[in-house]
């Protein structure tokens, strides 16, 4: 049994790591979160990440890529949840693997060297409210020009394309068609997201739009749920080495049993999730018949304890863990978007239940 | 990453299907035979697959430590219902002897508890020595060459089934509290030994008082040094590898939910279709599916001899939270039917019950709480104990 990383996982772990140390530190996060108006993302960390290959990942080879896969995406995707990382890598790799699995030759050609070098932006339009995120659920439609609106669309405005769900598939609208984009304040201000409205937009399909866009849903369920894991673990990092440092009553309250346990139930929640994320992304590339089933109890399972533990943190750091200065906030409205984007762990549970056959 | 074992290990697992499928079931058909059993367990040691970390002189098969094999063994196993081999008593004892035994002690009492003819029961804890063990106050004295036990022991496992016990014993009144224990071998079957069934809420009779009354035991029955028995148990808890164990039990418990949630009806439909009920299983197998690749993940760790983190210390907590949970489910689906203990409910409204002993038996889950706080997290440790959990 060899259910571990390998060395080239690990080297890439640790070269993000480094960089992420380096460039997007809790100030660095805060600067771009604190800055009034409409939420941006950091350029230059995400120039730095596009040079060493982030966007790179998961394009064939033969675009230009690195050829990995879903493991390697996802556990991308727990660093940056780890350091809160302001940069729109969940829509642009999204939107990397709907092309890279259901594009032409011809659409895989045209966008995903561009893509993988970080040229270009891309993200992906999924939901249209009310809990409707899943294909079967997909109002929208092909047929003469796109029109409708999708909500909560990763950084639609400064997306050069962006890859749609619809009733036929998945279509691919460039910039400067016939839609607008409206930012809305979701509160986490790392991953702006946007209403997007189509009025009559040009389209194109993705070729296997329709036979691949299950599995678009199963990979950004994997990748939401990696992103909770790194964004928990991280939170209760932070909590323990605050219990370490906080004194009252002339001692640590580290010292204190009911912290003491508040920490533990932290732990336990967070770090036995870490091999159900592993599980839903070797399932996605390697265990087909199980993927889809494991990505949406990833989902729910790590989005759900994600939340919680950010309350938790919130109040394991007193009146400090309340305020805006500091980084509490920053992670518990991730994991707030984390729960919310792409369907409530409730619905995927029942999902769930569904793909188990019960 | 791989989930499987690879080529070498898929050859050793047909092997292991192979002699199962030509040992068990017993030819008789009858699964429950104490011979039937014997005689199986004999054949898997001699093949080299059962007691395979004790070396043949004591009755082993003497292999080299590979997890992968151990757990494919397992895994076989389980699924054929075959006997696992399983040391009566407390599995204990016997890494505790190849550890810190002499070579007497090892040659007197491994093969044969091994082969189940002599049976163990564990004497730790004591009516004020639970949780804070060190406390404990059953004194033994060396009187020429033999050991005088005096005190009590309780909530003893099988100690009427018992031939023996290993026993934690105050020797040294004047040491500090960790420092004056020692660890005892005792033959229970003596005039000095009284045990009395203590009858648990479940009304099973599984656990006892036991009462010293100048038992005796001799001078060699000594584990380890005089007064560093406190040493002796801890390393040898620390051979305890509950992730594999747990994560086997809770996924048994589950598929048995699932299929009564399928059974039993609800206003007209099985219970599973009800979206509330639904929603609460999904969500139990994903902490399930948490455990199940977690325990994945450590053991491919072990293999390859990197360190897992504080996940380690996580099992058996997460398996009692998981194990409540479950029967508290269970109890919502069956509704009126857990008031009835004479119905066909009977070993779910057991099960509720039995899951609390797990929070309590082998440490509390406060005391595993403190475990996970001090050596997972690495927080300071608590000033209201000592050296103790
Ligand atoms: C089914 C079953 C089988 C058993 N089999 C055996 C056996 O074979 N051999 C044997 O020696 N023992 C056996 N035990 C005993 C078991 O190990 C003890 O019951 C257990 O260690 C708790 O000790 P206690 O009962 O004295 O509870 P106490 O230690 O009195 O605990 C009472 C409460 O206080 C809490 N508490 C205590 N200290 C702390 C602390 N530092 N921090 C936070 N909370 C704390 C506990 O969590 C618990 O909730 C068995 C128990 C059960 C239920």
């Amino acid at each position: 049994m060899n259910f571990l990383l390998s060395d080239d996982q690990l080297a890439l772990l640790t070269s993000i790591e480094d960089l992420l140390r380096d460039r997007c530190d809790s100030l660095r996060v805060h600067k771009i979160f604190d800055v009034e108006g409409e939420a941006q993302y950091d350029s230059e960390l995400w120039a730095a990440l596009a040079d060493m290959g982030l966007p790179a990942i998961f394009v064939p080879e033969e675009q230009g890529g690195l050829g990995l896969g879903m493991v390697d995406l996802a556990i991308v995707a727990e660093l940056l949840g780890a350091y809160a990382a302001p940069v729109p890598w969940l829509g642009h790799a999204l939107a990397i693997v709907a092309i890279a699995l259901g594009g032409s030759d011809a659409q895989k050609a045209k966008w995903l060297p561009r893509l993988a070098a970080g040229e270009i932006l891309a993200t992906v339009a999924f939901g249209e409210g009310k809990g409707a995120w899943l294909p079967g659920e997909w109002q929208l439609s092909a047929a003469g020009g796109l029109i409708g609106t999708k909500l909560l669309v990763p950084n639609a405005a400064e997306a050069d394309l962006i890859v749609v769900g619809v009733a036929e598939g998945l279509a691919l609208v460039e910039k400067g068609a016939a839609y607008s984009t409206q930012r809305i304040d979701s509160g986490d201000r790392t991953r702006p997201v946007d209403t997007v409205v189509f009025d009559g937009a040009e389209i194109e399909l993705l070729t296997d739009g329709l036979a691949v866009r299950d599995r678009l849903i199963d990979a950004a369920a994997v990748l939401i749920a990696a992103d909770a894991f790194g964004g928990a673990e991280r939170c209760v990092t932070m909590s323990v080495d605050y219990a370490r440092v906080r004194e009252q009553y002339g001692q640590p309250v580290a010292g204190f049993q009911g912290l003491r346990y508040q920490l533990v139930e932290m732990a336990l929640a967070t770090e036995p999730a870490r091999g159900l994320y592993w599980y839903a992304a070797h399932a996605w590339d390697a265990l087909p018949e199980k993927a889809a089933h494991a990505a949406a109890q990833a989902k729910a399972h790590l989005t759900d304890t994600y939340l919680q533990v950010t309350r938790d943190t919130v109040e394991a750091h007193g009146g400090i863990g309340f305020t805006w200065e500091h980084d509490t906030h920053i992670y518990m409205k991730r994991a707030m978007l984390d729960w919310a984007w792409l369907g409530s762990p409730g619905r995927h549970r029942l999902r769930a239940a569904d793909l188990a056959g019960w | 990453m791989e989930l499987g074992f690879g080529a070498e290990y898929d050859a050793f697992r047909q092997e292991v299907r192979d002699f199962i499928g030509q040992h068990w079931p017993p030819a008789d058909g009858n699964l429950k035979s104490r011979e039937n059993e014997r005689a199986f367990v004999i054949a898997a040691t001699e093949r080299g697959y059962l007691h395979r970390a004790i070396p043949k002189r004591f009755g082993g098969s003497e292999q080299a430590a590979d997890i992968g094999k151990a757990e494919i063994i397992r895994e076989e196993l389980t699924k054929a219902r075959a006997p696992a081999g399983r040391i009566p008593g407390n599995g204990l004892v016997v890494p505790t002897l190849l550890e810190w035994g002499t070579e007497d002690q090892k040659d007197r009492f491994i093969a044969p508890t091994l082969r189940g003819d002599i049976v163990w029961a564990q004497g730790f804890s004591e009516p004020n020595a639970g949780s804070d063990l060190a406390s404990l106050r059953t004194k033994a004295e060396l009187v020429g060459d033999k050991w005088i036990i005096n005190g009590q022991k309780i909530w003893t496992t099988h100690a009427h089934k018992a031939t023996h016990m290993f026993c934690l014993v105050r020797t040294e009144p004047d040491a500090p509290k960790h420092a004056g224990i020692s660890y005892l071998l005792i033959d229970i079957r003596q005039p000095g030994v009284t045990v009395r069934p203590l009858v648990q809420m479940t009304r099973q009779k599984e656990f006892n008082e036991v009462f010293f009354d100048n038992a005796e035991t001799p001078a060699d029955m000594l584990v380890g040094e005089r007064g560093r028995g406190w040493n002796v148990t801890r390393s040898t808890l620390k051979h305890e590898r509950s992730g594999i164990s747990s994560m086997t039990w809770s996924l048994s418990m589950f598929r048995d939910l699932v299929k009564m949630a399928k059974e039993v009806e609800r206003d007209g439909a099985p219970a599973i279709k009800d979206p509330r009920i639904r929603e609460e299983l999904a969500a139990i197998e994903g902490q399930l599916m948490s455990l199940t690749y977690s325990t994945y993940r450590a053991t491919s760790h072990d293999m390859h001899d990197r360190d897992i983190g504080p996940f380690q210390t996580m099992p058996k907590l997460y398996m009692t939270e998981l194990a409540g949970r479950i029967s508290r489910l269970a109890r919502d689906i069956i509704e009126d039917d857990f008031t009835d203990m004479g119905g066909a409910r009977l070993k779910w409204i057991e099960r509720f019950m039995i899951s609390l002993s797990m929070s309590i038996a082998g440490g509390t889950s406060n005391i595993q709480r403190n475990i996970i706080a001090e050596r997972g997290l690495g927080l300071p440790r608590d000033r209201s104990q000592g050296a103790g959990a």
